[in-house]
């Protein structure tokens, strides 16, 4: 698969991808994250997991709509790491910015609306996580695979939510996520209408 | 080995393969390289990971001795770098470090602060006269946003019972309000209509007349520096941060209570009192703990922010959960 025409891409996207975690380690050594560290360790490692989500999102529309097959080559590892960096974010508030003080998270989750969206994102996060070899492929057949990821989607959506939520005021940045995300949905929909009358255009053609 | 200009033996040729490999290897490297670089640089760029957190521009010449005032903290003092760099002033954008970063554009030089409504003595005056009127000592103080983090600021300033008192407010006036500089050329944020401009705030007369609510314009000993609300700013430090209105350029004695900005742009999460209050949670989040910048751990939040002894009995008998 890698080794095919970009045998690089692969690899590269991997490396690239730890830049964020790398930035920020290097940053928090340095005490460069500011005045409130956790908080912007924080920030920045739920906007990466959501980036990593819209990216994974994006690479089925590419091929349907630019024919772009390479991107499908990333999608597996694009949401695999957002997941891990949802974990890293999640891991953040619980341990650094709560203190392990789990009856005031679990307060947090079931009382904050916002924060419960975040949560059930991960949480969603985790069943695509866990079936993404191929052997959990075969095993589920792909067509119930496929529907499963479909939660992808779900779990975009309430990223950007999450994201919506937190804001004071400002919402300009989770409207560009919301919007991304709004595109993607409606080309899957596009894509699908296209087909559709494809195929229909093919049975109609045939001699009865 | 070889003799020059003889063909070397075979077994020294490199394999066309191998030749070809090489090539291909390079350019897989460079390509491997770049986009690594791009994807790398790409995230961090789009999740905030390139903005640097510059510390204050110094704001230029310390104040002579300043005496220290009543009501003290022997908490640790936030450093100057910190409450200078990590502010909400929307003004001049709405990220933390917004306001350390575009602030130059504010001149808090000539400055007026018109004083009007139910005064006997309204005027309009010059920052500098004004500021001649009242010896500025300094005040120790814990400030809460209601964000839940909190810091420990040496402001420099007066009692704003001292200007009121010299205003003679009539026998009509309750509350006090605030209006912040309406400029959007010397404050850049005010081009978006993110809050209603210009930024309003208000007190009742009894907590504006309170020994702890100031007029500072300063901190740690020099003038306020841009972000932190030059030239004139309003601290009250039992209440959440937001109360603390920037860069005032009109106070007015009032009958009835004044429309405050954050109230009005959101009425179930900011009330008009904003007294800090640990068992009142905003909407969206707890306010039971804070974390005091430069701390890891999270600590209580304090009934007043810890200045309960001195302003609880302003509310007594109010439902502090309904006048939030």
């Amino acid at each position: 698969m890698t080794s095919g025409r970009r045998p690089w891409l692969k690899p590269a996207v991997f490396a690239g991808s730890l830049a964020p975690l790398g930035a920020i380690l290097f940053q928090a050594a340095r005490g460069a994250l500011g005045a409130n560290p956790v908080a912007e360790a924080l920030n920045r490692l739920g906007l990466t997991a959501l980036v990593f989500l819209v990216a994974s999102l994006a690479c089925t529309p590419l091929r349907e709509t630019l024919t772009w097959t390479w991107p499908i080559a990333l999608r597996r590892m694009l949401g695999l790491f957002a997941f891990f960096y949802a974990c890293l974010h999640f891991g953040t508030y619980a341990a650094l910015d709560q203190g392990l003080r789990w009856s005031a998270i679990l307060a947090d989750v079931t009382k904050r609306k916002f924060i419960f969206v975040g949560f059930a994102a991960l949480v969603l996060l985790a069943p695509l996580a866990a079936t993404s070899t191929a052997a959990a492929v075969r095993r589920l057949g792909f067509p119930r695979w496929k529907r499963l990821h479909r939660l992808a989607y779900a779990c975009g959506v309430l990223g950007a939510i999450h994201f919506w939520l937190r804001v004071k005021k400002d919402v300009r940045e989770p409207a560009i996520y919301a919007a991304v995300l709004t595109a993607l949905l409606l080309a899957r929909v596009f894509v699908y209408a296209r087909d559709r009358r494809r195929r229909r255009a093919i049975v109609a053609s045939s001699p009865p | 080995m070889t003799n020059p200009g003889q063909t070397p033996p075979s077994s020294e040729i490199t394999p066309e393969a191998l030749y070809a490999d090489r090539r291909r290897f390079l350019k897989n490297s460079l390509l491997f390289a770049a986009t690594a670089a791009g994807v790398g640089g790409g995230l961090v760029w789009l999740t905030g990971g390139a903005r640097s957190h510059r510390g204050a521009r110094d704001s230029a010449g310390a104040f002579p001795a300043i005496e220290p005032g009543p009501f003290g903290t022997d908490e640790a003092r936030t450093p100057f770098s910190a409450a200078t760099m990590y502010n909400n002033f929307y003004e001049f954008g709405t990220d933390k470090d917004d306001p350390a970063r575009f602030g130059g554009s504010l001149k808090p030089r000539p400055w007026t602060v018109t004083i009007e409504g139910e005064v006997h003595r309204p005027q309009t005056v010059d920052i500098d006269t004004l500021l001649g009127w009242f010896p500025l000592e300094e005040r120790v103080y814990r400030m809460r946003c209601v964000e839940a983090w909190s810091m420990v600021i040496p402001w420099d300033g007066f009692p704003l019972a001292d200007l009121i008192r010299r205003a003679e407010p009539t026998s009509n006036a309750r509350f006090v309000a605030f209006t912040s500089l309406h400029d959007p050329a010397q404050m850049p944020g005010q081009q978006r209509d993110v809050l209603a401009w210009p930024y309003v705030e208000g007190l009742r007369l009894d907590e504006a007349l309170h020994p702890l609510t100031i007029l500072a314009a300063g901190l740690y000993g020099r003038p306020l520096p841009n972000q932190n609300g030059a030239p004139l700013r309003l601290v009250v430090p039992w209440k959440y941060g937001f109360k603390g209105i920037k860069s005032i350029v009109r106070i007015a004695l009032t009958r009835d209570e004044p429309p405050t900005t954050w109230n009005a742009s959101a009425p179930q999460e900011y009330g008009f009192y904003a007294n800090v209050n640990p068992s009142v949670d905003h909407p969206r989040w707890s306010q039971t703990t804070e974390r005091r910048i430069g701390e890891l751990s999270r600590r209580p939040t304090l009934p007043f922010n810890g200045y309960a002894k001195e302003v609880a009995s302003l509310y007594a008998g109010m439902d502090l959960g309904r006048f939030f």
